[in-house]
């Protein structure tokens, strides 16, 4: 089952992207279904700060904004930022390293699936009697106790659209460590794909920890156990140890990503190497590992006692060293540099006042005693929107102008670019920098509206004005894509002109088989390397010979459907919490498990040994021109 | 551009800084030693960081200035530069160094907010000198316990001014967190342990806020989460020991004394209120059975159920339809009371006082 | 080389799991995998400490009124011992002896079934004598669930090496299903050091601790 049809209808179209195994395809269906999820995030967003416009608002009622709220959070973490870093790094991180696809492109389509059908399931709450509402945190006593089955579409939803995302991790740190083209140590590769490597390693480490505390919490509303009934012995506080556990390592998983993203955008529009390689890497990694040492900053006010909160206290400060490490490598890269301002370019400089800004918050939330004030308030709010949207949904936004021609083989318009970015970056500032003070005046967060007479008006009227600001620019934004699909104009491999890694040196987008020969790696930033020297291509490592290729198949949806079937029998079964079982629950698990089961038998029982390229398909592709 | 867009916006942030918010409920206020320990730290931390966003914000402006790319430098290349030894040992070594110092006040202010040991100090004949208070969390409401008072009070927290006010926090059904802004930080009131914590309500403070100091629940506990205040009356030593006298005194039940609080107070039995709602402030009941805020000295409350304005109006409608103010809380969802039992039983809690 | 090649003794690869790219991605996948599987039951066991001595009243039963060393030793003795066989199934895959391969996962298997028939009725017998259930109290959740999903592990590693019996029946060994045996070898090891813990933490610690 090649992928080399002449001629595509919609229902091959279709099929092709039902059935692929190829990253760059699979980077489609992230960036297509995860800009979908945030753009949901970013509606529950602007109703929340409708809400929140004036006080003792009724736009929505309590129950209602306490749903609103938990799922702006949930889905803008586990269905758009990380779907959406998922999906550059699979467009991106193989052609980095000179790879033809990923380690296992079978488990990537599974992973993109999962992740699928675990954010559908969780969305199908909306129309099941209710979304959940205990905060994306969803913190063990409140949620045990939440009527409906909001909290165990929570559940079974992340269950679902974690396996996904561990599969992915997995798959991306094999591929790295494997299937780099020759000539690429570690120590040449770009910054991306060592933060997509590191990245990975916390993804592995870290979501464990959430999938037991999922399950814990799944057992005890749906099973009858009681891990978190403190009448039959259970502990709440062990869910947010796990919660956290996974929580602080996942900021990390965030920004990362988004870190390597900026190291390849400025030192290309610096016409710069990178500052300090070595010390960036050596950063990356610090700050992967550090990030386990910290969970329970989030947890000050628990009652851990003393000296845990001066040890996380200072684990914490510790992380914004290699932080601050790499701002400054930064800085310098672009110091000496032939600075070009073009879209991606902006984002990287809006970057960095606002992330530090974002940064330097959380080294003050670290200093415990002051967090007691802190912790639980719109200053907790407004440092890590600061972070995260400062930080990765900036990197998101450049990386879509950086990246679309390597996508989609188009470029999307410059001047609308800049008008996205100016509204977003003041919308940004107006709706979150005014939260520090209102949280510091005294008001709480998850507060579904607040009382008159407290001085906290103006400052909520203007962070909602903000809110609009950033709806109108995202809405510019998808004018731009729009436009720039219908006119569809053609740009060659390197648009941006100052490419320095790999995937700049080939066709904008690939070929299905990424490179003809696998290029020999002479050092870092290899493209650059061979453009200084006026060269037009990479230099081969091989010659050119057969490339053996992987089927598609369609085992992947059915294996993550069939947990999508078994997630609702699961809720519905006999003995849940919220009383209405019904007699197919445990029949319908079964069926859905059969499935997931019977799938990945299918797949076992079978040989699957790929398809060949011949060499002279690929020299036809050469003289006719044809990219498939 | 930026970098004068910044600059407002910081300046803005000291001005701020320096004083913003109401004196009953921000934290810029400090109205006790132990929120301004905190705010001594927030100073300390953001000095620190202002010095290190002014050292990017500075080189930031120069790279934007002098190395944009130039009309006819179209194809220059500049000099890759690999790195620096030397640039990199002083911006690991200048922040750890920022790190270490803003790591001892951190230490030290830890260890002293969280020093409770003088707690159970005694005196000679064996009776705790501190005055120690029992906070439990509910489903919307807070109760109030002084163990060695013998008193029991919700929703208003009466306290002197000038000492160390010991808490011993615990949740009945759900975590919530326990924060008097003005006063300090805040601490979780969990369902699995009883936390222990300090505040100090200073007299001059208090009076410049109106010796009212607002509180409120900061973990998300329900729908009605927003609505979970509570208020702290900070007075004098001397009218906390007379209001503590009058709540002691107050054994037996106040009798009502006009003809319309007396059908009130048959209302009141008739309902059952009884069952839940002690009117007594010695209610000897252990807490699984105080499933309701204690309404002793109801008369002399602030609010009704924490956020409405202290009236007979509002106390009708609080009754009537109490799912209407605070959905989710756990009294009932509507009464079906006619007009008359309602003025009867608003002037009976309203004649609930032990002193005037 | 060509993962469909007959081969004989002479010219058959020492390590013919990692002979092909495939076999070199799926044995480091497989391993990157089970360091996640290590910091799962890291997270089980750490439940577990915490709430193995909760329960609401003393009329529920506790770790050293329910425990049965004896049983639960010849449980270990079966598990380790079947770890020991699928080595010799590996040792045999090495020098291209696919009938013995397959003769020492069988016996691996039957050996694993051994453990599981135990650990059911352990748990059956704990359920009706002492009726410590799934929703008894938090220890009895606790249990459950760790020494559950270890036992679940089991039971999808005898289905995964009895599928690999099956398809490869016919097929015989070559460099395409080489690694496979040697993934499912290695979660067969992993699921055996897990339960030496579990021993330990649970069952010994439980009776003596």
């Amino acid at each position: 089952m090649s992928s080399v049809a002449a001629k595509k209808g919609l229902g091959a179209s279709i099929l092709e992207y039902l059935t692929t195994v190829d990253h760059k395809k699979i980077a489609h269906l992230y960036l297509g279904t995860g800009g979908f999820f945030f753009l949901l995030g970013g509606i529950e967003a602007l109703f929340i700060r409708i809400q929140l416009m004036k006080p003792n608002n009724n736009f929505v009622s309590e129950q209602l904004f306490n749903e609103i709220m938990t799922m702006h959070g949930t889905t803008m973490i586990f269905l758009a930022a990380m779907p959406i870093l998922f999906a550059f790094m699979n467009a991106v991180v193989p052609l980095q390293i000179g790879a033809r696809d990923v380690a296992f492109p079978f488990l990537n389509a599974l992973g993109f699936w999962l992740f699928f059908f675990g954010g559908l399931f969780l969305n199908l709450s909306w129309f099941l009697g209710g979304a959940p509402d205990a905060g994306w945190t969803s913190y063990a006593s409140l949620s045990l106790r939440s009527e409906g089955h909001g909290i165990d579409f929570y559940t079974l939803g992340l269950q679902i659209s974690g396996f996904g995302t561990l599969i992915s991790g997995i798959n991306f740190l094999a591929t790295i460590i494997n299937m780099r083209a020759p000539g690429m140590s570690f120590m040449r590769m770009p910054l991306f794909t060592w933060t997509t490597f590191v990245a990975s390693a916390l993804i592995l480490l870290a979501f464990p920890p959430l999938t037991i505390g999922i399950f814990l919490l799944m057992f005890d509303r749906l099973f009858s156990s009681n891990f978190f009934d403190v009448t039959m012995g259970g502990n709440t506080i062990i869910w947010e140890h796990f919660f956290w556990i996974f929580g602080h390592p996942e900021v990390y998983i965030l920004v990362l990503p988004a870190f390597g993203i900026f190291s390849e955008i400025i030192p290309t529009f610096s016409r710069k190497r990178l500052f300090g390689y070595s010390s960036m890497v050596f950063a990356t990694v610090l700050i992967g590992f550090l990030g386990f040492m910290v969970w329970a900053h989030h947890m000050f006010t628990t009652g851990l006692g003393n000296v845990a909160n001066a040890i996380f206290a200072i684990a914490t400060m510790a992380i914004a060293v290699p932080t601050g490490i790499k701002i400054f490598n930064w800085l310098l890269t672009m110091w000496g540099g032939s600075i070009k301002i073009t879209v991606p370019m902006l984002y990287s400089l809006g970057f960095i006042p606002s992330f530090v800004i974002g940064g330097v918050t959380g080294v003050m939330q670290a200093v415990a005693p002051l967090d007691y004030q802190l912790h639980d308030t719109y200053f907790i709010v407004a440092h890590f929107h600061y972070v995260i949207i400062g930080g990765v949904v900036f990197a998101i936004l450049a990386a879509t102008h950086f990246y679309w021609p390597k996508i989609f083989g188009t470029k999307l318009s410059e001047k609308l670019g800049y008008v996205t970015f100016t509204l977003f970056f003041i919308g940004f500032h107006c709706t979150f920098f005014v939260q520090h003070f209102l949280g510091l005046m005294g008001m709480p967060r998850r507060v579904a509206t607040y009382l008159p007479g407290q001085g906290l008006e103006l400052g909520n009227l203007i962070s909602s004005i903000g809110a609009l600001l950033m709806a109108v620019a995202v809405i510019t934004l998808l004018i731009n894509i729009i436009m720039t699909s219908i006119r569809n104009k053609k740009v060659g491999a390197d648009p941006w002109e100052d490419g320095r890694t790999m995937e700049w040196a080939i066709a904008s987008p690939p070929p299905y088989y990424n490179f003809k020969q696998t290029p020999l790696v002479r050092g870092l930033d290899t493209w650059w390397i061979e453009k200084m020297e006026g060269k037009k291509e990479l230099t081969p490592a091989e010659p050119l010979g057969n490339i053996h290729m992987p089927n598609n198949s369609i085992l992947p949806l059915f294996i993550a459907f069939g947990l999508f079937v078994a997630a609702f029998g699961a809720m519905y079964n006999p003995l849940n919490s919220v009383g209405d079982g019904k007699s197919w629950g445990v029949p319908l698990l079964i069926i859905g498990l059969a499935i997931t089961f019977g799938s990945m038998l299918i797949r076992s029982l079978r040989d699957d040994f790929g398809y060949h390229i011949h060499k002279e398909d690929l020299l036809e592709d050469d003289k006719g021109g044809k990219v498939g | 551009m930026k970098f004068w867009r910044l600059s407002f916006l910081f300046l803005l942030l000291t001005l701020v800084l320096s004083g913003c918010g109401e004196p009953f409920l921000s934290t810029l206020k400090p109205a006790g030693e132990v929120a301004e320990t905190q705010l001594t730290l927030l100073f300390i931390s953001t000095s620190i960081m202002i010095f290190v966003i002014a050292v990017v914000v500075i080189i930031y402006t120069i790279v934007l200035i002098r190395f944009r790319r130039k009309k006819g430098e179209e194809n220059k290349i500049p000099k890759q530069v690999e790195g620096s030894h030397k640039l990199e040992i002083i911006w690991t070594v200048i922040p750890i160094l920022l790190i270490l110092s803003l790591s001892v006040p951190t230490v030290a202010a830890t260890f002293k907010l969280g020093d409770v040991k003088d707690m159970d100090i005694v005196d000679k004949e064996g009776n705790r000198e501190a005055l120690v208070v029992n906070v439990r969390a509910n489903l919307y409401w807070w109760e109030f316990e002084y163990p060695d008072l013998g008193i029991v009070t919700s929703q208003d927290l009466i306290v002197p001014t000038d000492e160390k006010i010991y808490f011993n926090l615990k949740a009945s059904d759900v975590k919530h967190s326990f924060w008097v802004p003005a006063a300090g930080g805040k601490m979780d009131t969990n369902t699995d342990n009883e936390n222990k914590f300090y505040l100090v309500f200073d007299k001059e403070k208090a009076d410049e806020a109106g010796n009212l100091f607002y509180g409120k629940c900061a973990e998300l506990c329900g729908p009605s989460h927003a609505y979970m205040d509570f208020k702290v009356k900070a007075v004098s030593r001397d009218e906390f020991n007379q209001w503590a006298t009058a709540m002691q005194k107050n054994k037996e039940e106040v009798q009502p004394t006009s003809d319309l609080a007396k059908q009130g107070q048959e209302v009141f039995q008739e309902n059952n209120c009884i069952a839940c709602h002690a009117v007594t402030a010695n209610d000897a009941r252990p807490e699984t059975a105080r499933t309701a805020p204690n309404l002793a000295d109801f008369g002399n409350r602030t609010r009704i159920a924490g956020i409405l304005e202290h009236n007979e109006e509002n106390l009708k409608a609080w009754i009537q339809n109490p799912e209407k103010f605070k959905p989710g809380n756990q009294m009932y969802k509507e009464a079906n009371l006619s007009e008359e039992e309602l003025d009867a039983l608003a002037e009976y809690l309203m004649g609930l006082k032990v002193q005037e | 080389m060509n993962t469909e090649e007959r081969f004989t003794l002479l010219n058959w690869p020492d390590h013919p799991e990692t002979q092909t790219l495939e076999g070199k991605n799926k044995f480091l996948g497989f391993w990157l995998f089970l360091a996640g599987e290590t910091v799962l039951f890291a997270s089980l066991f750490a439940t577990y400490l915490a709430l193995k001595d909760s329960v609401p009243d003393s009329t529920h039963p506790l770790a050293k009124d329910l425990f049965n060393l004896p049983l639960v030793f010849v449980m270990t003795m079966l598990l380790l011992t079947s770890s020991l066989t699928s080595v010799y199934a590996i040792y045999h895959m090495r020098n291209y002896q696919f009938k013995k391969l397959q003769a020492w996962f069988v016996i691996t298997v039957l050996l694993g079934v051994g453990f599981l028939s135990l650990e059911i009725y352990e748990f059956t017998h704990y359920v009706h004598e002492y009726h410590f259930t799934f929703g008894s109290s938090a220890f009895s959740s606790a249990y459950y669930t760790l020494v559950g999903t270890h036992g679940a592990h089991v039971t999808f590693g005898l289905c995964w090496i009895i599928a690999l019996l099956v398809r490869n029946a016919k097929r015989g060994l070559n460099l395409y299903n080489a690694p496979k045996y040697y993934v499912a070898s290695l979660y067969w090891h992993f699921i055996d050091v897990v339960w030496v813990f579990i021993f330990t933490v649970v069952y010994l610690i439980g009776k003596v601790g």
